[in-house]
């Protein structure tokens, strides 16, 4: 009977939001902090946002001149 | 037991109950003529079977007034979660982030140019070794490049066209790749540059429909995929078998991806439903869930910390949302953006996030701040996947216009 089917669908979208409902939640100033040192902390490791000189950066083309 | 639900089974046992001992009768060749039980076959119309088909409809008509209290008990939920979700927001991303010093001029450029495929560019992935890039294309071509030289290592030629995704093993000895066909293969690289790969090419995922993503888990192993059928799905490389299966999207899946290791067994997908869903890959539940975007969910790519990702889609909107705080915290868009973004990916800090465009340009964002930090011009059609490499030191989109570009 498709009405069950329906039945059946419905019982689970009613439970999956029951579920999510229920979880845990951090304000929203906290977890933008902890975005934030994450960021900060990370800073220094990120070669895009550093920028690599030339001669560590393998994809920055060197110009190489030598005498034959 | 709640008593909606005690009411239900009640009713079922009385339809189960009539039905079975209605049919028996019907049945007995000394109380009625036909054959066939009632429940197989339409029958005579004679006034007890009336009787009894009225008596067994009223009861089947019980169940529909319980799908009218589930629909209402539904809304009451979605309407509760939103209201949780407001309480928790009181300060926007943008405004935590006034403090800090706003990132300079960047000066990105493209290093190298990667021709070679003939068609236009769906899908790449770096290999761990930070140097490797495996891509695909519609014209079914998979090749594998080494970044630094531009050389083509391997080219695997796919029996179907439009492979939409494809992703690189972590050993880096095994590439996977799929899309039009339905199914992902694995296929092991192998150093002997005249062996013919496709001959050991071996079929992991099933679906129904196109697969438009694949990704290894922490291993060779197992692989994740997600398809236009609407589920996403574990698999076992060696069997083939499906370890489980996650279904919840209503529409296409367009895209996924996995956690960042250190946070456990968590993966997103993002489909053409405008939802975002996180799932638990041990039970597959789906633990999260967020609909704001207006429109398919093109890619989704974790934050580094794995508290938060960020989605592209064709509303021409990037959006991140914080998994602990359960709500969308930032969305990046101008109004002279008016095409979707087909792909993200976030810098090695999180501070930057990368979008390529359908409009052929990639627009850096500033993560904290919510503000676009650059703009990158280069390639002639539709940018359709972008990736930072594992290191950080660049990221490499592929275009519509058969090239993939690296920028540093």
């Amino acid at each position: 009977m498709s009405g069950s089917s329906n039945i059946v669908a419905m019982k689970k979208i009613v439970q999956q939001l029951r579920f999510e409902a229920n979880i845990n939640r951090v304000k929203v100033s906290q977890a933008a902090a902890d975005l934030q040192q994450f960021c900060i902390q990370n800073a220094l490791q990120d070669p895009l946002l550093t920028g690599v000189s030339s001669s560590t950066n393998p994809f920055r083309t060197q110009k190489v001149c030598s005498f034959l | 037991m709640e008593p909606q639900l005690q009411g239900q089974v009640i009713r079922q046992l009385f339809f189960l109950i009539g039905a079975t001992s209605v049919n028996s009768i019907l049945l007995r060749k000394d109380l009625c003529s036909c054959r066939k039980g009632m429940l197989s076959s339409p029958h005579q119309n004679t006034p007890r079977h009336r009787e009894i088909l009225c008596f067994l409809v009223e009861m089947a008509a019980q169940p529909s007034d319980t799908l009218a209290t589930l629909k209402t008990e539904s809304e009451t939920l979605k309407t509760k979660l939103e209201e949780e979700r407001a309480k928790l927001h009181d300060v926007e991303l943008h405004q935590v982030a006034e403090k800090i010093e706003a990132l300079g001029q960047f000066v990105m450029k493209t290093r190298r140019a990667l021709k070679g495929h003939g068609n236009k560019v769906l899908c790449l992935d770096w290999c761990k070794d930070k140097r490797r890039i495996v891509s695909s294309s519609q014209d079914g071509k998979v090749i594998v490049w080494d970044a630094f030289t531009t050389n083509k290592e391997h080219a695997v030629t796919m029996p179907c066209t439009w492979v939409m995704a494809c992703a690189y093993a972590p050993s880096g000895c095994a590439v996977a790749c799929g899309g039009l066909d339905n199914k992902c293969s694995v296929y092991p690289l192998s150093l002997d540059k005249n062996e013919n790969l496709a001959a050991k090419k071996k079929s992991v995922a099933m679906h129904t429909n196109y697969l438009s993503a694949c990704c290894f888990t922490n291993s060779d192993m197992q692989i994740l995929t997600s398809s236009g059928d609407g589920t996403c799905a574990l698999w076992d490389v060696e069997s083939g078998q499906m370890l489980q299966s996650f279904h919840g999207h209503a529409a296409d899946v367009l895209c996924l991806d996995l956690a960042p290791s250190e946070t456990g067994n968590t993966f997103v997908s993002g489909g053409c439903d405008k939802k975002s869903c996180v799932w638990d890959m041990r039970t597959g539940q789906c633990v999260q869930s967020f609909e704001t975007h207006e429109s398919d969910i093109n890619s989704v790519r974790y934050y580094p910390s794995g508290d938060a990702f960020a989605s592209g889609s064709d509303d021409a909107t990037c959006r991140l949302y914080d998994l602990r705080a359960d709500r969308e915290v930032a969305i990046y868009s101008k109004e002279s953006i008016i095409f979707g973004a087909s792909s993200v990916d976030f810098s090695l800090s999180g501070r930057l996030l990368f979008g390529g465009y359908n409009d052929y340009t990639i627009n850096v964002w500033d993560v904290l701040k919510g503000t676009r930090v650059s703009i990158l011009f280069g390639h002639e059609n539709r940018v359709s996947t972008l990736r930072v490499s594992p290191d950080g030191t660049a990221f490499c989109s592929g275009s519509w216009d058969h090239t993939l570009r690296i920028w540093a």
